[in-house]
């Protein structure tokens, strides 16, 4: 049997590590992976065409419904979590942000470092480019802070740059630049600001501890949703997924381990 | 008494054979062109038909939210573009006078190879040079807020495009009659009037066609620009953005058709992007021409 496996581009490659060690591990196992997005992954396990569905976001209540219509009772796993690290060059002063800041930044309505208590510095944005996950994300959960019918965009003066390492190598060489990524690209040579959701915080930095304590701001889960209770090669597959040595690939993957006493 | 004309006749069908060999070798690049061509607006057209005219022509581009302004991305081209050409004519020009008339021959024996190894240099390379060592220095020297910016990419693109300068430009400095020399030293110029009195002059075609050579190379190149000029969809109106982050056609369809679903407003235009790149490169080769077919033609009116 094939555990066929669909859903989030954010996390293909989290999924396509996990079984390529799953099949070195248990040559017997056969596992497909393949993305399109979370939407599509939950439309898959709606129609039955897959075991298990990848996805970025929770499952709606009207999928829930539909899927329930088709008899199939999707349950849900949360897999891992997502963390997204806000960086500054290590000589930047500027210690604490409040996500009101960091989208007025981004859209462009403040320009200079001395507006949030830095130098009087201009401040360069760094994103990554449109086509990232990590950008939409980003620009949903902090420039929109999470409202749907904000439509604010990021400034036309953010830099786009096409991978980590680009952010990365501006970052740590230039003292106006402010950056974003996943919290496993995050090194040394770089500081992490922290974000509080108002200025009287309390203010938190990235780390593995406080994205899975749940006080991290800008973290979100990554679900898998299985198409009824699972059994047999199934449920083994996602038991393996929650073990050490997949959640091992989580975090080399740069994205925040699913912790056991996690419901 | 068969042997010799069997022995022709085998001849004169391997003659037949290279000929038309190399007649369909020079028209492939022809055809690939226009095959190029017929791609690019099967591909490209739709996104004029699916995408309404006002939306390709406002000043944004964010193709996640359906912003398609192809503005900003012709303006960000131009201006690297521009910004090359404006530093690789001097550095080329003086390159090639140096060695071509200046250098002694041994000096000129060590410069050639090098000056053409630069062309073997993979654009990523130069591209993470230009990243890590050069844009630092920019931001620092000019007190800009990023050194990454149109004005690292353009400087990048000209210390590019110098090998094609130098080699075609020397060329044309090198076919410059001696008499003519002889007649400038004769009349008692001294040796850098008759170099910028008379052999520049004489060769300007060649010093233009060596211009054009090494700019169709930069308007083109991708990899370098999309490491080194930010991305930024900003745009460049005025010469003091060169000194900062534009974002070049080349690179958005780089970095963004690998992810974009086939068939979607997106897709098509990028491909509707590509064309407009096509487009100005022809242009810009056609003006060229131009300018060197009617140049020849005077220089051989006063000749004759």
């Amino acid at each position: 049997m094939t555990i066929q496996n669909k859903g989030s581009d954010t996390m293909v490659n989290l999924a396509l590590a996990w079984a390529e060690r799953y099949q070195a591990l248990y040559p017997e196992a056969r596992i497909a992976v393949t993305g399109g997005g979370s939407g599509t992954g939950i439309a898959a396990l709606i129609n039955n065409n897959v075991h298990l569905a990848n996805a970025s976001r929770r499952i709606k209540d009207e999928e829930i419904a539909s899927a329930r219509a088709n008899g199939i009772d999707p349950q849900e796993y949360i897999i891992a979590h997502d963390a997204i690290a806000i960086i500054v060059h290590p000589s930047n002063p500027v210690d604490q942000l409040t996500l009101q800041q960091i989208s007025d930044i981004y859209s462009g309505k403040i320009t200079n470092w001395r507006e949030v208590g830095g130098e009087d510095r201009p401040i360069v944005r760094l994103s990554r480019e449109t086509n990232s996950g990590t950008h939409v994300y980003f620009l949903e959960a902090v420039v929109r802070m999470n409202d749907p019918h904000n439509r604010t965009l990021f400034s036309p003066d953010t830099l786009l740059l096409p991978s980590s390492e680009g952010i990365g190598a501006e970052v740590r060489l230039n003292p106006n630049a402010i950056g974003y990524d996943g919290l496993g690209y995050v090194t040394g040579d770089m500081k992490i600001v922290a974000v509080g959701l108002d200025a009287a915080g309390p203010f938190w930095p990235a780390s593995v501890e406080l994205v899975t304590s749940g006080d991290y701001p800008i973290s979100r889960d990554m679900f898998i949703y299985a198409a009824g209770v699972p059994e047999g090669p199934v449920a083994v597959y996602l038991a393996w997924l929650m073990g050490p040595e997949a959640q091992k690939i989580v975090l080399d993957l740069g994205f925040v381990p699913y912790q056991a006493e996690a419901p | 008494m068969n042997v010799a004309p069997s022995h022709s006749k085998s001849q004169a069908w391997l003659e037949f054979l290279i000929e038309r060999a190399i007649q369909i070798a020079g028209i492939s690049a022809i055809v690939l062109v226009a095959l190029i061509f017929f791609f690019l607006i099967r591909e490209g057209a739709p996104a004029f038909t699916t995408v309404p005219l006002t939306s390709l022509l406002v000043t944004r581009w964010y193709p996640i939210e359906g912003y398609y302004g192809l503005l900003p991305l012709v303006l960000g081209s131009l201006i690297v573009t521009v910004g090359a050409a404006i530093f690789a004519l001097p550095l080329g020009l003086m390159t090639a006078i140096f060695v071509g008339e200046i250098a002694p021959s041994w000096v000129r024996d060590i410069l050639k190879p090098f000056i053409e190894v630069l062309a073997g240099i993979p654009s990523v390379v130069i591209g993470f040079i230009g990243m890590v060592a050069l844009s630092p220095l920019i931001r620092v020297a000019l007190d800009i807020p990023t050194g990454l910016t149109a004005f690292t990419g353009a400087l990048l693109l000209a210390w590019m495009a110098l090998p094609t300068i130098v080699s075609v430009a020397e060329d044309a400095l090198d076919a410059v009659p001696a008499t003519y020399r002889d007649a400038g030293l004769a009349l008692g110029m001294t040796r850098w009037q008759v170099i910028w009195k008379i052999v520049v002059p004489a060769a300007r075609t060649g010093v233009l066609t060596a211009l054009m050579l090494g700019v169709g190379r930069a308007i083109g190149e991708t990899m370098t620009v999309m490491m080194v000029t930010g991305n930024a969809p900003r745009l460049a109106l005025t010469p003091r953005d060169l000194f900062l982050p534009v974002r070049t056609m080349t690179a958005t369809i780089a970095a963004e058709m690998g992810e974009v679903a086939q068939g979607s407003q997106h897709y098509f235009v990028l491909f509707a992007v590509g064309l407009t790149l096509f487009v100005i490169t022809f242009i810009v080769n056609m003006a060229a021409a131009a300018v060197v077919f009617r140049q020849v033609k005077r220089a051989e009116r006063v000749l004759s």
